[in-house]
């Protein structure tokens, strides 16, 4: 299956490499930084690159390519959703995956790497078996082990992998018993010119910290499950259940782990809590261009929009733009042509707006393009789909935990067009 | 400079610390390893990791351990401290240190040792550490030594590696067995001349009941013997229920081998509905059409019906579309596209999309699949359509991919949303993709081709030089299907030759006014002019299609442009590349006319101007599918190593039987199921054995997961146990039942609800997996409960379960037979099982089972023996005997076992009755349990409470059961009268008061929970 690793940062060195059925050489990776020099984008290296001899998977995250090199046929998925897995446990452990935090810690890598893959095939993905086998570091543990010179030598072998329930180890014990869900809803959506939605969807997860003593079995029930009708549960939650009675019912891991995601589909109305004017247009013939942008909320249920973002990829011809906002400071950089503005909180009384010119090359014609607008917000306190959660219980223990349930709405990839 | 963290820990300060310079000091420090990643590796510093090595300290060998691992990983040659470590760590007992982070360092070095710098003969210094790792009780270190051992490629080693695996195959942990699997492809690609051998091996492992194992050993089959399919057969089953609780990765493999079994094993699904005449086979070509036909018209003869097998592994992987893991999700959706009947492939199109919003990498091989699945199916992912909208940020492989799918998603009733949408790109970046999106809708779809055409031709006067040239390339296509109609797009294409400088653009204008000279006798002439003028400028393919253009307009037009066409060949002649020479010499001896020419000439005209097909624009995903989808191979459009091809379908399905099991086996395959899904974490911690042979079908089933959870769970499980039980027979005689079925439902909880869907399909996984039911299975029975005769701990390895099959023991009609299951759990073999000194109460008697002599290890075996208990719950009490140990056991029997069924009519029952008063009568009032106020429910838990047979009743308020004792042969009556409200009366008549008292507080207990 996987037969080595190599890391390649955004410059184009091989940092870290690690092999599992025998070396291959590093030259395998030049046919990578062809693809890597042929596109324009970091992201635009085909994630599937095939050389005479092997065939490189590569996934992108935090700045660092990620290439595994393969040998023979294996379902592409496989290992990208694996080295996204790699991923996502490199930044559980160091709380960043950034190359001087890999560098930093290159032995618990290699321990990783090592427990993750035996002879190229996955072994203990599960981060919290993985927590088990190989601490992660912590300030405090290096700090006690300088003074002490001790290494932690003595605590006795885990026993994770055979335990009954695999995602959970045992013998867990919390003073505070306590249980939060995280319910954040993404809006993506795509709106025309005229302000019309032409996509709309929600993109939710129920991100869940348990620190719950001993083996209790949760279950989480819902005021209008049926909203839910496309999810996708950790391995914990019992289908069948779920099918039967749309409720919940789980062992769930120790620590920070996501319950189940899920997608409202552009099937239902949703509701899209903020809208634009924009009025952007270019004069043939003059080298200046009107840029007008106002934003509002609407069917935000009283909640207010916070944190917004707005970003803007100008044409090429655009020199430079000089507007004015009515709150937040705006940037733009004339070398990638992106325009940002940071609007904070929408005041519903006095809507912001960003006015202002921008100056085109001199004897350009004017561009054909429309800049189209992306919008990051947050709403606090309210799931924009609707979702509630009715209630959530806990058997098998007796202790009495602490619940809490928080809602968030996001805009995920939310996008107006002008 | 910071402080040498280990000053402190040094054993002298004259061996180690004070020998060293203050720099090496500070390089040493453990998080300084970026700063000091350029500092010179003295052989100085390898002399004091050599001594951490060597000292008696664990933890500064594991510090040791750990800096040469950072030295590696910056790339340092560490290969000199080699035998220090082999010596020290390796020789040294490696269980002593007990931090895994310890071994891993260790099993990384070694590893890299092993493949860096193939040191395989050093590394057999260490052999002997492993050798004895894999004796550890430690799972772990087990596993670990495993993993290292099985990474020397040596081959003398090849005898102890192959010892290991087996060892290892057939260990406690499942964790080392996993381990055991990941090492059988290492061993096979040192030596596969051992494949024989490994076979046996994965043979044994895929009849492993772990979910744990499964994934591994199915990577195993793949890479060992994929060719033999028979392994699969009897594990089919299994595997399919396994599935759900297999780890994600195991998940996969498993599926992927699956599709391809199923491809060889059962018939096609879609074959009766080609016959009909299914309007989404429209792309599928004459000859597979005319193959199917044929077979359909077999299948006509036979209808299609759908191996049990085949759904089976539908039903238990589609919930499998809910995974977390892309992997898992594409890997059922191939499954359903290659092996579901149409109707029921749409299912998948919903967890695709979900995908959608995934990384990009996710969304690039989704696409790709779904890219060519809108080709075969396009109906699928319509609804969906508005989820593949391009969006600004995409990165440019998934807007290609994008345009790719809504282009094969285009039909008649959506191509205007379609054709704005398309609309919108052009204006954005990347549009050159857009025009030929555009250009294969309007091939596709007849009506709009008129829209499509005008589109592109103002993308014509677009300002970006990429985009006219592609659009000329496609109007140029869609102009060869019908060009009478659009000679003034020709026209206005003719004009743009003055600015597009694009190669190939110019080449399919100047081809498009040749081949159309007579819609534009005026203008073609003109451009030939003009091209001659700058024939010497332009690029070759452009000279060629001026050669072209030249030889069509002499033909047609000769007075006009004589003169051009001669100065044009006769630049041509000149020209440097050989191609265009060739050319123009060919094309000249083929129409001007010389004494010389020969016979060709007179057809030049037919040659050059005959009619064209029109060329199909069609997608670059048609006819991918051969490949298996997910594949690497279908992703490259390519074979990639190691590709296995998807097989055709048989035309005649090969026996299903093959697939049969012993009923034992499925049964407990069905024990493992669900620990996820029944919620039950005890599940895992082994299912109880039952001898199903024996027992009716869906009783054996429910007993087992009713004895599972009731052995694990201690309190409360009992009544999940005859609930189970209940429901499962329930589903057996549904067809009768159903009327009270929905009675029954209106007052049961949420709750129950639920453990009754488990339990259904629970049923319908035993009814899948069990042969049809043996005649001699006769009805009154329910559910088997095992108990416990001997601890796998107490018994030093050896468990032995029993349980009263209620069949009639044949030696002595007396006796109550019990069903007893010996497995051996140690790793050596069991020999001379036998009993001994019956300790029995008067008048009680045994008959012992025959001595078994061998129990291998890790085997089962089953024997019978039979007790005349005398009608008395007394205990049974005996020796279990090994050649080596002896162990005191004791059987004792629940009141209920103590009786056979009889058949009584209502009038002999009313009879007996009768005669059965006064003392021998016992009558308690109850309330029953919420979960059994239905007859049926009543009628389970009675027999599974007691072995007695049910008795025809006029009354639906009563339900009356008989037996005999087995002894004496007493009559026992028992009668269950149903009030409202769940009030009940039971009452029970025997000759035997004890009996009798006894029965009455086993069947209230049933009934009450």
């Amino acid at each position: 299956m996987i037969h080595s690793l190599f890391l390649v940062n955004a410059s184009g060195d091989i940092f870290l490499e690690k092999h599992w059925k025998s070396v291959v050489s590093r030259s395998v990776c030049d046919y990578f930084f062809e693809a890597q020099e042929r596109a324009t984008e970091p992201e635009n290296v085909p994630p599937v690159i095939s050389t005479p001899h092997h065939y490189l998977i590569s996934v992108l995250r935090h700045r660092i390519y990620f290439v595994a090199v393969i040998q023979s046929e294996v379902p592409p998925l496989f290992v990208i959703e694996f080295l996204h897995r790699v991923v996502d446990t490199f930044q559980d452990y160091f709380g960043v995956c950034t190359e001087a935090a890999i560098k930093d810690n290159v032995v618990v890598v290699y321990e990783l790497l090592e427990e993750m893959l035996d002879n190229g095939f996955p072994l203990a993905t599960e981060s919290n078996i993985l927590k088990e086998l190989i601490k992660p570091p912590t300030i405090l543990r290096t700090m006690v082990n300088t003074i002490t010179g001790s290494t932690n030598v003595g605590e006795q072998l885990p026993t994770g992998q055979l335990s009954v329930v695999p995602w959970r180890r045992t013998g867990v014990k919390y003073t505070n018993n306590e249980a939060y869900f995280d319910v954040v809803e993404e809006i993506d959506a795509i709106i025309d010119k005229s302000g019309s939605t032409i996509t709309a969807e929600i993109q939710g997860v129920i991100d869940a910290c348990v620190k719950l003593t001993g083996m209790p079995d949760l279950t989480l029930s819902f005021m209008n499950p049926r909203l839910l009708d496309d999810v996708s549960f950790h391995p914990c939650v019992r289908f069948k259940r779920w099918e039967a009675e749309r409720i919940l019912s789980f062992i769930p891991p120790d620590g920070n782990f996501r319950l189940l995601s899920y997608h409202v589909s552009s099937q239902n109305l949703v509701a899209i809590p903020v809208y634009v004017k924009h009025n952007i247009t270019f004069r043939e013939g003059s080298s200046q261009g009107r840029f007008d942008l106002t934003l509002g909320p609407k069917q935000t249920m009283g909640k207010a929009v916070e944190s917004v973002l707005v970003s803007s990829q100008l044409p090429r011809g655009v020199l430079n733009a000089s507007l004015n906002p009515s709150q937040g400071t705006y940037t733009f950089d004339p070398v990638t042509k992106l325009l940002t503005w940071d609007v904070g909180k929408i005041n519903p009384q006095k809507l912001p707006s960003l006015k202002g010119t921008m100056s085109l090359q001199a004897g350009a014609s004017k561009p054909d393009e429309n800049p189209t607008i992306n919008i990051q917000f947050k709403i606090q306190q309210m799931a924009i789909s609707g979702l509630k959660v009715n209630r959530l219980d806990m058997y098998g223990e007796k202790y009495k935990p602490f619940k809490g349930i928080k809602y968030m709405t996001k805009a995920g990839k939310f996008q107006v067009r002008t | 400079p910071s402080i040498h963290p280990f000053s402190s820990a040094y054993p002298g300060p004259g061996r180690g610390g004070s020998s060293l310079s203050k720099d090496a000091q500070t390089s040493l420090s453990p998080d300084t390893s970026s700063s000091s990643s350029g500092g010179i590796f003295s052989s100085l510093r390898h002399d004091d990791l050599k001594e951490m090595l060597d000292s008696n300290k664990d933890s500064l060998k594991l510090e040791a351990m750990k800096r040469i691992v950072a030295m590696i990983a910056r790339g340092k040659n560490a290969s000199d401290l080699f035998p220090a470590v082999v010596k020290n760590v390796a020789c040294k007992n490696i269980e002593v240190c007990n931090e895994y982070s310890f071994i891993l360092c260790f099993l990384f070095y070694l590893l890299h040792f092993i493949i860096y710098f193939e040191q395989q003969d050093l590394a057999l210094l260490s052999i002997s550490t492993f050798q004895r790792g894999l004796k550890d009780p430690n799972q772990l270190i087990r596993a670990s030594a495993l993993r290292v051992l099985s990474s020397i490629r040596v081959t003398i080693i090849v005898p102890i590696m192959m010892l290991a695996i087996k060892e290892a195959a057939s260990d406690m942990s499942p964790y080392v067995r996993k381990t055991a699997a990941h090492a059988i492809p290492k061993l096979y690609s040192l030596d596969p001349e051992q494949k024989d051998q490994l076979i046996e091996v994965i043979e044994k492992l895929l009849a492993d009941k772990t979910t744990l194992v499964a994934g591994s050993v199915v990577m195993a089959f793949e890479e060992v013997c994929l060719e033999r399919i028979d392994l699969i057969h009897k594990n089919y089953r299994k595997l399919c229920n396994l599935l759900i609780d297999v780890e994600e990765w195991g998940q996969v493999v498993i599926i992927n081998m699956l599709t391809r079994y199923a491809r060889t094993q059962f018939l096609n699904p879609n074959i009766n509905k080609t016959f009909y005449g299914s309007d989404e086979d429209e792309d599928e070509d004459e000859e597979e059409k005319e193959k199917k036909a044929e077979v359909a018209a077999m299948a006509k003869r036979k209808p299609y019906v759908m191996d049990p097998d085949h759904r089976l592994l539908l039903r238990n992987t589609k919930p499998l579309l809910q995974s977390r893991n892309a992997a898992v999700v594409m890997a059922v959706a191939q499954l359903y596209f290659h092996l579901a009947p149409k109707a029921e492939v749409g299912v998948i199109a919903k967890a695709l999309v979900r995908l959608l919003r995934s990384h990009s990498e996710v969304q690039y091989v989704v696409l790709q699949n779904v890219a060519t699945m809108t080709i075969k199916r396009r109906g699928m992912f319509e609804p969906y359509l508005k989820s593949f909208y391009i969006r600004s940020t995409d990165p440019t492989q998934i807007k290609v991919l994008k345009l790719e799918v809504l282009t094969n998603l285009a039909n008649e009733t959506n191509i205007s949303t379609i054709l704005r949408e398309f609309q919108t790109y052009i204006k954005s970046m990347d549009k050159d993709f857009v025009a030929q999106a555009i250009g294969r809708c309007a091939t596709n779809i007849g009506e709009v081709r008129d829209t499509c055409l005008n589109g592109l031709v103002q993308l014509l006067s677009n300002r970006d030089e990429l985009v006219v040239a592609e659009s000329v390339v496609v109007i140029k296509k869609l102009l060869q299907m019908q060009p009478e109609k659009h000679s003034d797009i020709i026209k206005h294409m003719a004009k743009l030759t003055d600015n597009i400088q694009v190669p190939m653009a110019r080449a399919s204008i100047l081809w498009l006014i040749g081949e159309y000279c007579e819609h534009v006798p005026k203008i073609a002439p003109d451009v030939l002019r003009k091209m001659a003028k700058s024939f010497t400028n332009e690029e070759d393919i452009v000279k060629l299609q001026i050669i072209n253009l030249a030889a069509k307009l002499y033909l047609t037009n000769s007075k006009q442009t004589k003169l051009l066409t001669q100065y044009v060949l006769n630049l041509a002649k000149y020209d440097q590349n050989y191609d265009i020479r060739d050319r123009a010499r060919f094309i000249r001896q083929l129409i001007v006319p010389t004494e010389k020419s020969g016979a060709l000439s007179k057809y030049a005209k037919k040659l050059f101007l005959a009619l064209k097909p029109a060329p199909v624009l069609e997608s670059t995903f048609k006819d991918r599918d051969h490949f298996q989808l997910g594949s690497l191979s279908h992703l490259l459009n390519a074979k990639a190593g190691g590709y296995q091809e998807l097989p055709d379908w048989p035309e005649a399905a090969p026996d299903p039987s093959v697939r049969n099991v012993e009923v034992k086996e499925s049964v407990r395959a069905v024990g493992t199921v669900t620990y996820r899904d029944t919620g039950a974490p005890w599940a895992l911690q082994g299912p109880q054995k039952l001898e199903g042979s024996s027992c009716p079908r869906s009783d054996s089933a429910s007993g087992s997961e009713g004895s599972s959870s009731s052995e694990g769970s201690g309190s409360g499980s009992r009544s999940e146990e005859t609930e189970e039980g209940s429901e499962s027979e329930e589903k057996e005689e549904d067809k009768e039942e159903k009327d009270k079925k929905k009675k029954k439902k209106e007052f049961k909880k949420p709750v129950q609800e639920s453990e009754r869907w488990q339990t259904l399909l629970f049923v319908k996984l035993v009814n899948n997996a069990l042969p049809p039911p043996s005649p001699q299975t006769i009805a009154p029975s329910s559910a088997l409960k095992t108990y416990e005769l001997l601890h796998r701990i107490t018994g030093e390895g050896l468990s032995v379960e029993y349980c009263f099959s209620r069949q009639p023991f044949s030696p002595d009609a007396n006796m109550v037979a019990v069903q007893m299951e010996f497995t051996n759990n140690t790793t050596s073999d069991t020999k001379n099982l036998h009993m001994e000194e019956v300790k029995l109460q008067s008048g009680m008697r045994v008959k012992e089972f025959p001595e078994i002599e061998l129990l291998p290890a890790g085997e089962t075996a089953t024997a019978v023996m039979g007790i005349d208990f005398c009608d008395s719950t007394q205990a049974a009490n005996f020796q279990l005997c090994t050649n080596t140990r002896k162990f005191f056991v004791s059987i004792q029997p629940p009141v209920g076992e103590l009786m056979r069924p009889v058949f009584l009519t209502e009038n002999e029952f009313k009879k007996e009755q009768g005669q059965l008063m006064g003392m021998n009568e016992i009558t308690e009032k109850l309330t029953l349990g919420v979960k059994c106020r239905n007859e049926h429910a009543i009628v389970q838990r009675v027999t599974a409470a007691a072995n007695l047979s049910r008795v025809p009743c006029g009354s639906d308020k009563e339900c009356r059961f008989a037996g005999r004792t087995v002894t004496s042969g007493s009559l026992v009556l028992v009668t269950v009268a149903t009030r409202d409200e769940g009030a009940a009366q039971l009452m029970v008549n025997c000759e035997k008061m004890v009996i009798g008292t006894m029965l009455v507080k086993d069947i209230l207990l049933a009934l009450t929970q």
